[in-house]
Formats: structure tokens, C-alpha cells, sequence
């Protein structure tokens, strides 16, 4: 077992009995301690990953291990390290919050612990309600309900499958808040979610999945450097048949039949007086003769990347 | 075994009847009571005695068990039904439990429920018409092997079933049908030889007068039959429900 790949998904595929391939001969590892953000649109196979990983849908082919566990054959031992969130709202309608918070628990044959049912509840607000029948709890209480029961067996592992779809900006953030803490106790964390800014702000690797294809896999740090990359274009006063010698051809490229200059910077490179380089370039082009009738920038955003990745044909 | 959770499971199940207790236990209690009024007392009252004991006490088993395949089924099958119609069901399969665990508590939590109702449809019998038990551990056996089968029974109609409809579908197309042909009211030798050879192809018969044969020491068929017959439907209703864990069917996708 590899320490450091809490979970680990080879060459997985799903084909569902209706004859639709959900997920296409996905390799993924998830790192220890980590928060993972699965990035995709409606329908691109995300629940579908996360079922099979937990145990809820079978898998056509491939393989799911979990802290060196298959998650088939031991199934016991990977399932015990998981606590699930999932994306549909779904409850036993008549039972209190502390009862069906105390059932989970007692189902992942978890000895009862008051004391950790009372910190969970208490994290995620629940305290007051939990003596109130989960019917009458409100959608982002049940939410909440949800969270806390799969934290209720202490899983080493916690799926979130749109944990903030229908969710106001308050529970937002406590949610982010809880997640924070469990990260900082060692706990892996997946999340699932439409919402890039969400993914940005909590992330440390994002992966892609479109048409049941994982598209791309990187730190998020990575996916920032590009997000950080902006666009300077200028309109040229005369077109340019090719760049003068005298400048640096590697950040520049003429577009436009020659009638646009485009400069690419970093717009997060320390520098003193012009870390953009922009008022070098400015007067470089003037000494080289090159007028311009106007300009403007612009930034290339996660969104962005993420928009053309899944837009792309298969 | 992962005894915490089969517990977890069991007394969850017990306690959502415990919820509904009115339901669960005034209900069957009063259609017996009604059964009793009129068949035991209204018209058991013009019927001289069947097999050596009065029509009233001659019912008793078989009251008991009609009660007891209707309870088991209903029970159960509602038991597994509603988490898989609510999508909670995702919980448990996502639990480290096997499936024998899970037939284990939600099964066994139905069919403690069927053999205290039945132990009370008894104690209302007894306050309608006078009656022995001639072998009460056979009695016992009856009780417990009848719950637990037709609770299998239930929780495999609540597989399969895929709407309401369906869910009672089965009790109501089946069950009712074979326990009212299946010599509650009666005994078989009261039918036409024709009759009672076909009457012979229902399961229900052999239970019904086993159960009867505990009571009374004698029964339509031999108390062996009566045990082969519920020996061989818990052994295939087992079979089912492995099955149907192994292939996920109508559980997992
Ligand atoms: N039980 C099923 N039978 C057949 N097809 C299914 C089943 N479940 C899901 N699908 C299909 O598999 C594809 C992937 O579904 P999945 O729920 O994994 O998507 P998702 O990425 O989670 O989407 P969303 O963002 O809407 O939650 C969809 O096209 C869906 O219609
Ligand atoms: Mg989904």
C-alpha cells in the first residue's frame, strides 16, 4: 500500500444496464489529507465515481482500493474509513436528529459515543434541533443532518456530492469551517461541485471529469499560475507583416492578420516597478516604430479552462 | 459478525414501529376480535364441533395464523421498502455490513414484531372462547419459524416491489387468498375429495395445521409435512434473498 494514496481507482469503468458508459477507464489517486474538488458538468459521472467508491453501484470493470483495501473484497475495512455525503436530499422522515445521527454511528458498528454525537451536532449547528423530527427541518438543515451523519462513525475519508447545492452563504461557510477542521485532524476529503470559486477557495488538487472522462488531474496551485496569466492586446495603428528582432518574440504573438499585438504576462510576478513588464514593452515598441490605436487585457480564468475542457468534442 | 450494527438495525426497526404502535398492534388485535364475534360466536355457535373441539377453539390457530403471514409480510416488506423509496437506503449499503447482517436486523426486528402480535392475538383468543395448547414448544417452533419465513417473504416483496401498488400487490393477490383457501376456517375433510387434493397444493395448509396440530394433536396433514413444508419454503426464501444481495438486484445499479 501506497501511504501517501489513501484511495486508489484503476482503470474503472461503469456501463449502466440501460447500455450508457457513465465512466470511462478512470486511474485516479487521492492523496492522504488532502481536500480533492471533482470538477464537471450535469451528468458527467461524478455521483457515478463516488457511488463506486463507496460501494453503492457496481463497477463494469476496474478496480476501487481504500487505504490498500479492495473495496470489494474487503469491503469491511474500506467501507469503515468512508463517510458519505450525498447529493440528494433523503432522510427517514419520522426519526429525531440525534436518533438517525446515533443510528449511523451504531450502523458503521461504532460503539455509542454521546460525546461525539454532541461535538458534530454542535459543529454544524445542530444542537438546538435535535430533538426535532427531521420533517420538519428545513432543506439546509437536512443538509446539515446529512454532513452529520456521515461524521458520525469518524470516517478517515468523507465524500461531499454537492455539499452546497441549495445551501445559503451562511451554512457555506460554517460547512467550509467544519471541513477546514476535519482536513486539519488528517481526514481526506472529496468534494464534488459546479461552483469553480468554491473549488478555488477550498481545493488543494481539482481533476476535471467530462463525458465520464477525467480530463485533467492537477495541484490547484498549478491551475492558479494559469488563472494568474493575463492578456495584454493591442490594436495596431498599421499591420504588422512579423515581429521587429528587436523584440522578445517568446511573450509576444501577432494575431488579427497582423493587426493586433498580444502580450502574455504573469500578473503574479514579484516585481519592483513593473512586474508586468508592460511599460518596458510600451517603450520598446515606440523605438521600434510601432503605433497602436488601442488596448486592452485580459484574464484567463479557471473558469475559462474548465469551460473549454469540457466544452471540447470527445 | 458485526453485532453492533445488526443491533443498530434491529431496534431502529423496532422503534419506527413503536412510532406507529397503534397501528401495529391495535389494528390486529381488533380484526381478530371481529373474527372471532363472527365466526366464533355468531356462526361457530350453529356449527356442532369440528375434529373433537368446538368451532370457536377449531379457529383459533388458524386465526393466528392468518394474522401472522399478513403481519410478517406487511412488516417486512414496508421495513425494506421505504428506505429504498426515501434513497436512505444508501446509508446501509454503504455501511460495513454484510448482508446476512442486514437480512438480520431488518427480518428479525419484523418477525419479533409478527411473534409478539401473534402471542397477543393468542391472549385475545383466550378471551372469547376457552382452548388448550397440547404442545406449546411445537406451538412456539410454529410461531417463530412462520414469522421468520414470511418475513423473508416480505422483505423480498419489498425488493422487488418498485411502487405501492406492487407492495401490496402481493399480500393482498396472494397471501389473503391462500390463508382463507388454507383451512383457517375449516378443516379440509369438510371438502369434496377434488377439492381436497388440490387444497393440498397450498403451502398455507401444512401451516395452518401444524399449527393446529400443537394446539389440538391433530391436523389436516402430519405434523412432519406441516414441518418439511415451512422447513423447505425458509430454505428457498434464504436462497432468494442471497441471491438478491449477490446480484444487487433492484439495489445496487
Ligand atoms: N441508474 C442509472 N441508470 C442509467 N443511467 C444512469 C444511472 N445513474 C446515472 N446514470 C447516467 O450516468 C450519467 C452520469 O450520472 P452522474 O449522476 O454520475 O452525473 P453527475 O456528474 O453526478 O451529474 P450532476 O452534476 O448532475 O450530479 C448521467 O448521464 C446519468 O443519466
Ligand atoms: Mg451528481
Amino acid at each position: 500500500m501506497n501511504e501517501h494514496n489513501v484511495i486508489r481507482v484503476e482503470a474503472l469503468s461503469k456501463t449502466y444496464d440501460s447500455g450508457f458508459q457513465a465512466l470511462k477507464d478512470i486511474d485516479l489517486d487521492i492523496r492522504h489529507g488532502e481536500i480533492f474538488a471533482l470538477l464537471g458538468p450535469n451528468g458527467a459521472g461524478k455521483t457515478t465515481l463516488i457511488s463506486v467508491i463507496c460501494g453503492l453501484v457496481n463497477a463494469s470493470s476496474g478496480r476501487v482500493r481504500v487505504a490498500g483495501h479492495d473495496n470489494v473484497v474487503d469491503y469491511r475495512q474500506a467501507r469503515r474509513l468512508i463517510g458519505l455525503v450525498p447529493q440528494e436530499l433523503t432522510s427517514e422522515a419520522f426519526s429525531t436528529v440525534w436518533d438517525t445521527v446515533s443510528f449511523s454511528r451504531g450502523l458503521f458498528g461504532k460503539p455509542k459515543d454521546p460525546a461525539h454525537i454532541e461535538r458534530v451536532l454542535t459543529s454544524l449547528s445542530l444542537w438546538d434541533k435535535r430533538r426535532n423530527r427531521l420533517i420538519t427541518l428545513s432543506g439546509g438543515m437536512k443538509r446539515r443532518v446529512l454532513i452529520a451523519k456521515a461524521l458520525a462513525h469518524e470516517p478517515e475519508i468523507l465524500f461531499l456530492d454537492e455539499p452546497t447545492a441549495g445551501v445559503d452563504v451562511e451554512l457555506r461557510r460554517d460547512m467550509w469551517e467544519v471541513v477546514r477542521g476535519l482536513r486539519e485532524r488528517g481526514v481526506t476529503i472529496i468534494l464534488t461541485t459546479h461552483y469553480i470559486e468554491e473549488a478555488e477557495e477550498m481545493a488543494d488538487r481539482i481533476g476535471v471529469i467530462r463525458a465520464g472522462e477525467l480530463v485533467l488531474v492537477e495541484e490547484k496551485r498549478e491551475l492558479m499560475r494559469k488563472l494568474g496569466r493575463k492578456q495584454l492586446t493591442l490594436q495596431l495603428r498599421e499591420p504588422l507583416e512579423r515581429l521587429p528582432d528587436s523584440l522578445d518574440a517568446s511573450r509576444l504573438t501577432l494575431a488579427d492578420d497582423g493587426q493586433a499585438l498580444i502580450y502574455t504576462y504573469d500578473a503574479r510576478t514579484n516585481g519592483d516597478d513593473d512586474p508586468s513588464g508592460i511599460a518596458e514593452l510600451l517603450a520598446e515598441l515606440d523605438a521600434a516604430g510601432i503605433h497602436f490605436k488601442d488596448l486592452h487585457t485580459r484574464q484567463s480564468s479557471l473558469e475559462e479552462i474548465f469551460v473549454n475542457l469540457v466544452r471540447e468534442a470527445p | 459478525m458485526n453485532l453492533e450494527s445488526v443491533k443498530t438495525l434491529y431496534v431502529a426497526e423496532m422503534s419506527r414501529s413503536l412510532r406507529t404502535v397503534l397501528q401495529s398492534i391495535i389494528s390486529p388485535v381488533i380484526s381478530t376480535s371481529l373474527y372471532f364475534v363472527v365466526f366464533g360466536a355468531a356462526i361457530g355457535t350453529r356449527i356442532s364441533e369440528v375434529a373433537g373441539v368446538s368451532y370457536g377453539a377449531f379457529i383459533v390457530p388458524g386465526l393466528i395464523m392468518l394474522m401472522l403471514l399478513t403481519q410478517s409480510v406487511s412488516n417486512a416488506s414496508f421495513g425494506i421498502f421505504f428506505p429504498r423509496f426515501s434513497g436512505s437506503i444508501y446509508e446501509i449499503l454503504s455501511a460495513p455490513v454484510s448482508y446476512f447482517e442486514v437480512v438480520l436486523g431488518f427480518v428479525g426486528a419484523a418477525a419479533t414484531k409478527s411473534v409478539i402480535l401473534g402471542l397477543i392475538v393468542l391472549g385475545t383468543a383466550s378471551l372469547f372462547v376457552p382452548f388448550s395448547i397440547a404442545h406449546p414448544l411445537v406451538m412456539l417452533l410454529f410461531l417463530v419459524l412462520t414469522a421468520l419465513t414470511f418475513s423473508l417473504l416480505g422483505f423480498i416483496i419489498g425488493i422487488w416491489a418498485d411502487g405501492f401498488e406492487k407492495l401490496q400487490l402481493v399480500p393482498l393477490l396472494v397471501i389473503t387468498p391462500l390463508t382463507f383457501l388454507g383451512g383457517t376456517f375449516y378443516s379440509i375433510d369438510m371438502l369434496p375429495p377434488f377439492w381436497q387434493a388440490v387444497t393440498l397444493a397450498n403451502p398455507v395448509v401444512y401451516l395452518v395445521s401444524g399449527f393446529r396440530w400443537s394446539f389440538y394433536g391433530m391436523g389436516d396433514v402430519s405434523i412432519w409435512a406441516s414441518l418439511g413444508v415451512i422447513g423447505l419454503f425458509l430454505a428457498s426464501s434464504l436462497a432468494v434473498v442471497s441471491w438478491i444481495f449477490r446480484s444487487g438486484y433492484r439495489l445496487k445499479p
